[in-house]
């Protein structure tokens, strides 16, 4: 029965998975909370969008053996070098996207979405 | 590791290069480079060796990267005298050094301290561009132009040019405002300068353009290459040689584009994988007692009259 409904349905299935796996992944951090804990590593931004509530921070910690930066597109915040296992906090207090990248390996970008 | 004989796709690309190479006083792109591991030697197409008279030649030096403490190689500073005494064991001295950045790994002022210390015992000028890991200060490179800006009276972010036995150099600087999901950037100001500062050249002046990251685009999936070179390089298409020396990539590639050759070099710290051959570019770690023969330097020969630079990539092992 499962295997014909998504024989049929393949896009409520997926439609479900989409919604779990955004639920997961949007689990805001709390104001109080250390924040989330993001992870550079391969020379990416892991996971890449963020979404935390108003007050809420982000810790990114550098996995790689090459140092990185997160710095914001607009200016925003900007991280000092990071090297092999520093991290760097932010806290971001007023709602918005915020789309980031290393300013050593531009090709590197992620997003923090900050709701209400 | 022996270095692998590199034979390079001498004609993709190249449109008629006999022809050209007849009608041009100069070129950079006649030069088919024999490269093994003992001996490094280049053959000139189409011209005769290398004659003594009127020549000079210099040196590339890429990524010595002072300050990286990895397993990829753990002591950077020993294999950087070690290329440096692999240059003053050259046959013909080199009239000056280009690095072409990434002297340092975290852009402190220990490690530039270190890094002059160490080049001084070359005994020749060093000119230098930044890469990425030497603008990391809070003032985005200030630490970089207050050192080596003066000695060359670089203008913006560093730029700038100078002319040594009829060849006129430009410093172009890649590495600096890098805007998210981009490569290198030259920015606008910079590309207009080099615009003034070709257009009372003849265009049989051979040129040699040095900057850290490539000016093609290597690799686009891992940033490797500067998103408004074409607009830069618009500026030498009228000249007959043009030869473009990058570091960043760790690795030696190279590219012909109608009278512009572009080569990149290897480092004196550490290899990064080939294009796409790992998951990302990170340092690469060789295997115990191969880390010289992926390291090296880059000999640059001009001979006046002649119708090549000779160009010859030599790895560290070949001491």
């Amino acid at each position: 029965m499962r295997f014909r409904l998504a024989a049929h349905y393949p896009y409520l299935i997926a439609g479900g998975l989409l919604v779990a796996a955004i639920g997961v992944a949007q689990a805001p951090a709390r104001a109080a909370d250390a924040g989330f804990a993001a992870k550079i590593a391969n020379f990416a931004f892991a996971p890449p969008t963020i979404t935390v509530h108003t007050g809420g921070a982000v810790t990114w910690t550098n996995a790689d053996d090459d140092p990185h930066t997160v710095y914001a597109d607009n200016g925003a915040f900007k991280s000092h070098a990071l090297d092999t296992g520093d991290s760097f906090t932010q806290t971001f207090a007023t709602p918005g996207v915020y789309s980031y990248h290393c300013s050593l390996h531009p090709y590197m970008v992620g997003k923090v979405v900050v709701q209400r | 590791m022996a270095d692998r004989p590199h034979h390079p796709p001498v004609d993709d690309g190249l449109i008629g290069r006999r022809g050209m190479l007849k009608c041009m006083a100069w070129a950079g792109t006649g030069v088919l480079w024999t490269v093994s591991g003992g001996v490094a030697s280049s053959v000139l197409v189409g011209g005769a060796q290398a004659a003594s008279a009127g020549a000079f030649s210099f040196v590339q030096i890429s990524d010595t990267h002072v300050g990286f403490n990895k397993a990829a190689n753990p002591d950077p500073i020993a294999t950087l005298h070690d290329a440096i005494a692999h240059v003053k064991a050259l046959p013909q001295q080199p009239a000056f050094v280009l690095h072409t950045g990434d002297i340092t790994h975290l852009s402190k002022p220990e490690q530039f301290d270190t890094a002059d210390q160490i080049l001084k015992d070359l005994g020749v000028p060093v000119f230098h561009v930044p890469g990425e890991h030497d603008t990391l200060d809070d003032g985005n490179g200030k630490v970089y132009l207050d050192r080596y800006g003066p000695m060359t009276k670089a203008k913006g972010t560093g730029y700038y040019s100078f002319d040594h036995g009829g060849v006129h150099f430009i410093a172009l600087i890649n590495v600096v405002g890098l805007t998210g999901g981009g490569s290198g950037s030259l920015g606008a100001d910079q590309i207009q300068w080099l615009a003034e500062d070709v257009a009372g050249l003849s265009s049989s002046t051979p040129i040699v353009v040095f900057a850290h990251m490539p000016l093609w685009d290597v690799y686009a999936p891992w940033g490797w290459g500067t998103s408004d070179a074409p607009a830069a390089l618009e500026h030498l298409k009228r000249f007959g040689s043009v030869t473009v020396l990058n570091g960043h990539i760790h690795q030696v590639t190279r590219k012909v584009e109608g009278n512009i050759a572009f080569h990149t070099a290897r480092s004196t710290a550490y290899p990064q994988p080939a294009p796409g051959a790992a998951p990302s570019p990170g340092p690469l770690t060789v295997p115990a007692g191969e880390l010289h023969g992926v390291l090296g330097v880059r000999d640059i020969r001009v001979v006046r009259g002649q119708h090549d630079l000779a160009i010859t990539d030599q790895t560290l092992a070949s001491a």
